[in-house]
């Protein structure tokens, strides 16, 4: 089985948070950058897949020079090449644009699984997977906790709202968006870290693959107009100083004011 | 719904839209969506709205406001207002280009008891939106749907096994969330759950990373909460854990991060290190016994 994973990387979730002198995308200096959390599950979904039924693991990741390490970290845990397309501006992309350039870049591929996360922790749009899919021209899935291979096809578990889940068969090839948490993920082992350096990486020029940049772009049907930190309506009382000092005050709030202890 | 200041109501009917797949669901509202001709769509920001909309809106060329959380008219214009970077940055979105425009608007963003019952006004008195509504007409729409169009098979629908805890009982509810940083620390929250007689939740991140069963989950996707106390420690308050719990009586926060949206909805919150402040509490607990 030929399985695409599509990874994107992602201001690690501790960041401090600075909107850019644009107003359009915040402040890069400084930030450190992981694998966002649900693709880093999507990978591990592909990589159990491969162990289970032989085939290859290829990932798929756009962004700038900085994704290279995310990159190399997906061929460090087991993925056997890489696709990267370069493309330096991620505050620019909404979902659509970013879908448009993975699936020109699969254009040379084939695959017969291609997994993605089910949302990004930078935009949050919970969106690319499934418009990869309808590009494509591939069925999909999303939110799905479990794949499983079966004969013509696979059946995937998907999560539903209110602690209720649904099977869902389908031919391959098809699109499954994973949902963070399923399964245990993988470290990457120091034999695969130094067998890393000498996977393929194929990088592409996002404005090569004809849906980017000025020129080839379609319009966006959504613009962002500013970027801005939410203003926090804070109505708590804070209890400050040493904690043995503010866990006093608190317990004494909750004991004669609140009287809920 | 139909008695609610709606000017029309589509019923959409089909066999083959009985089960939920997406291939039905986009054929038929792109049908509907040729019939009605509408400037801009709504829909609730569910988990199943989530697997079709984005491949309806791309199917059109358009990208979907997916997760609205408030919005605003400037200049004739909507103005979407969307959570990025987990709550932590906020962004505002205009639509471009020909209609029709998408979004999808986050469950706790708008509230369902703010529309009046049939025939309530909206605007005050004497203004053109006083004016009763009557009821809407129902209109049926039969969309063109073939078998063959439909490429996933849905099976039945289940549950993973019943579940036994019923967080909604508890008067007293500790949860706790991601700045616990690992199992081996969840004992530190059971011993503050311990001196509070409550109950033990967790936001999403925890049970996914299974340090506590699903069943313990408070959220959009666990349980709902309105308990006489809710405690959230190291939970930084994305929307989707602030529905579940957000009904509570007295809400208390622990965290860290004197930004973390939690604080919006505490009553009495402590900013500090939870690694410090737990056994404090715990401390200050025992000794007002």
């Amino acid at each position: 089985m030929k399985i695409v994973v599509a990874i994107k990387q992602v201001p690690a979730r501790d960041s401090l948070w600075r909107i850019a002198s644009s107003g359009k995308w915040i402040e890069e200096a400084d930030l450190s950058y992981e694998i966002n959390e649900a693709d880093a599950y999507a990978l591990e979904a592909g990589l159990q897949l491969k162990e289970a039924h032989g085939g290859e693991v290829v990932a798929l990741c756009a962004g700038p020079a900085r994704v290279t390490q995310t990159i190399r970290e997906a061929l460090a845990k087991g993925a056997d090449r890489a696709i990267h397309v370069e493309e330096d501006d991620p505050g620019a992309l909404d979902p659509l644009a970013t879908a448009r350039l993975l699936a020109a870049a699969l254009h040379s591929e084939a695959p017969d699984l291609v997994l993605t996360g089910l949302q990004s922790d930078d935009l949050g749009y919970g969106q690319t997977g499934a418009i990869l899919a309808e590009l494509l021209g591939l069925p999909h899935a999303t939110i799905v906790m479990q794949v499983e291979k079966q004969d013509g096809g696979i059946r995937v578990k998907r999560e539903l709202e209110d602690g209720w889940f649904q099977h869902v068969e389908m031919p391959l090839p098809a699109l499954i968006a994973i949902q963070s948490g399923i399964g245990k993920l993988r470290y990457a082992t120091l034999m695969g870290i130094k067998k890393a350096k000498t996977k393929q990486v194929r990088r592409v020029m996002a404005a090569d693959l004809g849906v980017a940049g000025p020129e080839g772009a379609p319009a966006a049907s959504v613009t962002i107009e500013r970027l801005y930190l939410p203003e926090r309506t804070k109505r708590a009382q804070l209890f400050e100083g040493n904690p043995r000092e503010a866990a006093a005050q608190l317990v004494e709030k909750l004991r004669f004011e609140a009287r809920v202890i | 719904m139909a008695p609610r200041h709606l000017e029309k109501v589509y019923a959409v009917e089909h066999a083959l839209l009985e089960d939920y797949t997406p291939d039905a669901y986009t054929i038929a509202l792109r049908q509907l969506l040729e019939l009605a001709k509408p400037s801009i769509v709504l829909f609730p920001h569910t988990y199943q709205v989530l697997d079709f909309l984005p491949k309806l809106a791309a199917s059109l060329g358009k990208v979907a406001v997916s997760g609205a959380i408030s919005h605003r008219v400037d200049h004739g214009q909507l103005v979407l207002a969307r959570q990025l970077f987990q709550g932590k940055v906020n962004a505002d979105a205009r639509f471009a280009g020909d209609a029709p425009h998408f979004a999808s608007l986050q469950a706790g963003a708008y509230r369902a008891d703010q529309l009046g019952p049939e025939g309530t006004p909206p605007g005050p008195e004497g203004t053109p939106e006083s004016a009763p509504h009557p009821a809407a007409a129902v209109e049926k729409f039969a969309p063109r749907i073939s078998p063959g169009d439909i490429r996933t098979r849905p099976l039945e629908l289940f549950r993973e096994s019943r579940q036994s805890l019923d967080l909604g009982a508890a008067e007293i509810i500790v949860s706790v969330g991601r700045g616990i940083k690992e199992a081996a620390n969840i004992p530190l929250i059971e011993k503050l759950a311990e001196a509070l007689g409550a109950e033990l939740g967790a936001s999403r991140p925890i049970c996914d990373a299974g340090w506590l069963p699903m069943e313990r989950q408070v959220g959009s996707s666990g349980q709902t909460v309105a308990p006489k106390m809710y405690m959230a420690i190291g939970i930084s308050g994305a929307i989707q854990h602030l529905v579940g719990m957000k009904a509570s009586r007295t809400v208390v926060a622990i965290n860290k991060d004197p930004d973390a949206p939690i604080f919006e909805v505490a009553d009495y919150g402590i900013v500090g290190d939870l690694f410090e402040v737990v056994p404090a509490l715990v401390e200050a607990l025992q000794r007002s016994k």
